[in-house]
């Protein structure tokens, strides 16, 4: 607004209200997989597009601190560079693109390829923090079900889609089981990324700032992706390699460069993809036609 | 190509850029002031600050200019402001019977106590453009009445009440609930869900209430009265040890009598629906007082079945600022998430032509 206004606190939040939201955090922790409600500010930027992992990042963050945002992977989309620049102006902060360099990361939709160490925290942006909302609309009822560890609702959804397409039919947003106990929505990060959850040295952080939950998994938790002994979990597997870096084994985005069928495949994650050329890996480059992907290769 | 889907730090500045130029427009124009805004577009600075929930109309004024005239823009920079200010405590509550009142009507009653006031409104002009708005030809200034004296226009929900014909307002000390410092936990009470009614979106809540007209939780409603004026606020300070009076807001009211029902252990009554809202806005008031009665269907014994009487579907849906933020969001980038989706469809479809494939060659066969 004006200059008259007052300057902004250190990382935006009054100190009660990061207080506040730490003790929500500290509960998070201890009770990995469940959903703390607080009471989620109103935020500068829209709700829905990263207010609760704003708040949470805001709420841990400190002067020594390195940050990255990440959304698609990319460190580059428009959503990201608007949430960096955001904590660099109101928390002066050091950032970086560099996965092994930060030592909080804030992401909406993926969590990075390179593997994350004891030290770090990822912050990942909720949508909707109920695994459970889309088969029970209704948060009285859900809250019920989670106090009585009733999922069974949940499996048949999976049975349904095995019935119905012979594949389980959620690619993103799929549904974990935290420590054997709380099923929890992991983002929605595709289902490729759901293993690195499991038993990551990083401590994991969920705020969902519209629907006012903040969850989390602290380091070495146990987190098992929903599945059937006969339908195993899989995850995603291309067959192409990234057109810039020659990556396998990494997520990809598929890029459309011309109106005859023509695509690229190229990193999701665009730290890994720069750091694996600058160490020489180059990929192909030119546009490949036709399907990419394995006919088994999503589950 | 590649780098033509990234975003990127200069893109973003210079799409603001574009907004500021496209925000002032022709330079040649002189540009909006805040006295123009706040006092020739009255009614949008008050929907600004009653679903902002910042009385504040020179702020509220900026928002709009800031927000090129889209309102819920608006209210979300009054929002994410009023968010920042500290609490100093709560106000005591508004005496509406005290109002200096600006309009003030009845629908149950022909005439009442301190008379039936139109005020500034609306109602019975003919929606007709006028040209005269193409100018700025002279107004005549509005006529004053006598001041009235204001123990003379008791509410009409107080007369009835006088005579036990409605539920009586019972006067509460507890602190008010407040949805932006607390979680909701449904079921929530009374007070958080006129808080929430109060800075919801008036289309929603008119949608909602119109629907209870037409059967969706119907609740036979009459307009006691609406007040629209303004009213003292008043704080305690415990150093001082009365209240203080720091300042004035204008609000309407809205006492809507509804549908009578038996209480405990007494004879039937009419029951109450409850409209607050700042600035002059009596389709927002009226909503709100149909959706709060329709609302109370469980303290009535009443069966839950429309949308209106379903607390968490109103509560949860009404704020339009949350609901423009996860509507608009769907324009973020999704790729990774649509990757997978387009993965496990090439896939099935991979999988049916194989199959349809094995059954005509099956066929040939044959």
């Amino acid at each position: 607004m004006t200059g008259a206004l007052p300057t902004y606190n250190f990382a935006y939040l009054d100190e009660q209200t990061k207080r506040m939201i730490r003790r929500a955090i500290l509960k998070a922790v201890a009770i990995p997989g469940y959903q703390v409600p607080f009471a989620s500010r109103e935020m500068p930027m829209p709700y829905g597009w990263g207010t609760g992992g704003v708040q949470v990042t805001a709420s841990v963050l400190g002067p020594d601190d390195v940050l990255k945002v990440i959304d698609q992977g990319a460190d580059d989309t428009t959503n990201a560079v608007s949430i960096r620049a955001f904590f660099a102006k109101v928390a002066n902060v050091a950032t970086t693109t560099r996965t092994d360099e930060a030592t909080i990361i804030q992401t909406r939709h993926r969590i990075p390829e390179t593997p994350l160490n004891a030290g770090q925290i990822i912050v990942y942006q909720v949508p909707i923090p109920e695994p459970l909302r889309f088969l029970e609309p209704r948060e009285t009822e859900t809250r019920i079900m989670h106090g009585l560890e009733e999922y069974g609702l949940i499996h048949v959804k999976l049975y349904e889609d095995i019935a119905q397409h012979g594949h389980i039919a959620t690619t993103y947003a799929y549904p974990v089981k935290v420590e054997g106990r709380y099923v929890m929505d992991p983002s929605p990060i595709p289902k490729f990324d759901n293993p690195k959850m499991h038993r990551s040295p990083a401590l994991q952080l969920f705020g969902a700032g519209r629907e006012k939950r903040i969850y989390a998994l602290p380091p070495f938790t146990e987190v098992a992706s929903l599945d059937f002994e006969d339908h195993p979990f899989q995850v995603q597997t291309f067959t192409a390699h990234c057109a810039l870096c020659d990556a396998s084994g990494v997520y990809l985005d598929e890029v459309v460069t011309d109106d005859r069928g023509g695509r690229m495949f190229v990193c999701s994650d665009t730290d890994h993809c720069e750091t694996r050329r600058a160490a020489g890996h180059q990929g192909k480059g030119l546009p490949q036609h036709g399907h990419a992907t394995s006919p088994e290769a999503a589950e | 190509m590649y780098v033509a889907v990234k975003g990127g730090e200069a893109a973003i500045a210079n799409a603001h850029r574009l907004m500021a130029d496209r925000r002032r427009g022709d330079r040649d124009v002189p540009a909006l002031s805040l006295d123009q805004i706040a006092g020739q577009l009255s009614l949008a600075v008050d929907r600004v600050m009653a679903e902002g929930s910042l009385y504040d109309p020179q702020l509220a004024a900026m928002a709009v200019r800031q927000a090129r005239g889209d309102l819920i823009e608006a209210i979300f920079l009054l929002r994410a402001y009023r968010t920042t200010l500290p609490r100093f405590g709560n106000a005591r509550p508004l005496d509406t019977n005290a109002m200096q009142i600006e309009r003030r009507i009845s629908a149950t009653f022909k005439d009442i106590p301190g008379g039936q006031l139109l005020g500034p409104t609306f109602d019975y002009t003919h929606r007709l453009i006028d040209p005269a708005m193409a100018g700025d030809g002279p107004v005549d200034e509005a006529l004053r009445r006598e001041r009235p004296d204001e123990s003379g226009c008791p509410r009409v929900t107080d007369i009835l009440d006088g005579q036990g014909l409605i539920e009586p307002d019972i006067p509460g000390d507890a602190e008010p609930a407040d949805l932006t410092r607390e979680p909701i936990e449904y079921p929530v009470g009374r007070d958080l869900r006129l808080q929430a009614l109060a800075r919801g979106d008036e289309g929603f809540l008119l949608a909602l209430g119109y629907s209870t007209q037409r059967g969706y939780g119907r609740t036979h409603p009459f307009v006691g009265e609406i007040r629209i004026g303004l009213v003292d606020v008043e704080i305690d300070i415990p150093e001082l040890g009365f209240a203080v009076n720091v300042g004035g807001v204008r609000v309407t009211e809205c006492q809507m009598v509804s549908q009578f029902k038996d209480v405990a252990g007494g004879e039937p009554r009419f029951t109450r629906g409850y409209g607050l809202v700042f600035g002059q806005s009596e389709r927002k008031a009226m909503a709100v007082s149909l959706v709060d009665r329709a609302l109370r269907a469980d303290e009535f014994d009443e069966q839950r079945l429309a949308p209106a009487q379903d607390e968490e579907f109103v509560l949860e849906h009404c704020d339009n600022v949350q609901a423009t933020g996860f509507v608009e969001h769907l324009k973020l980038p999704h790729y990774v998430d649509f990757q997978a989706e387009l993965d496990l469809l090439r896939t099935l479809r991979n999988e049916a032509k194989a199959e349809e494939d094995h059954t005509s060659l099956s066929e040939a066969a044959e």
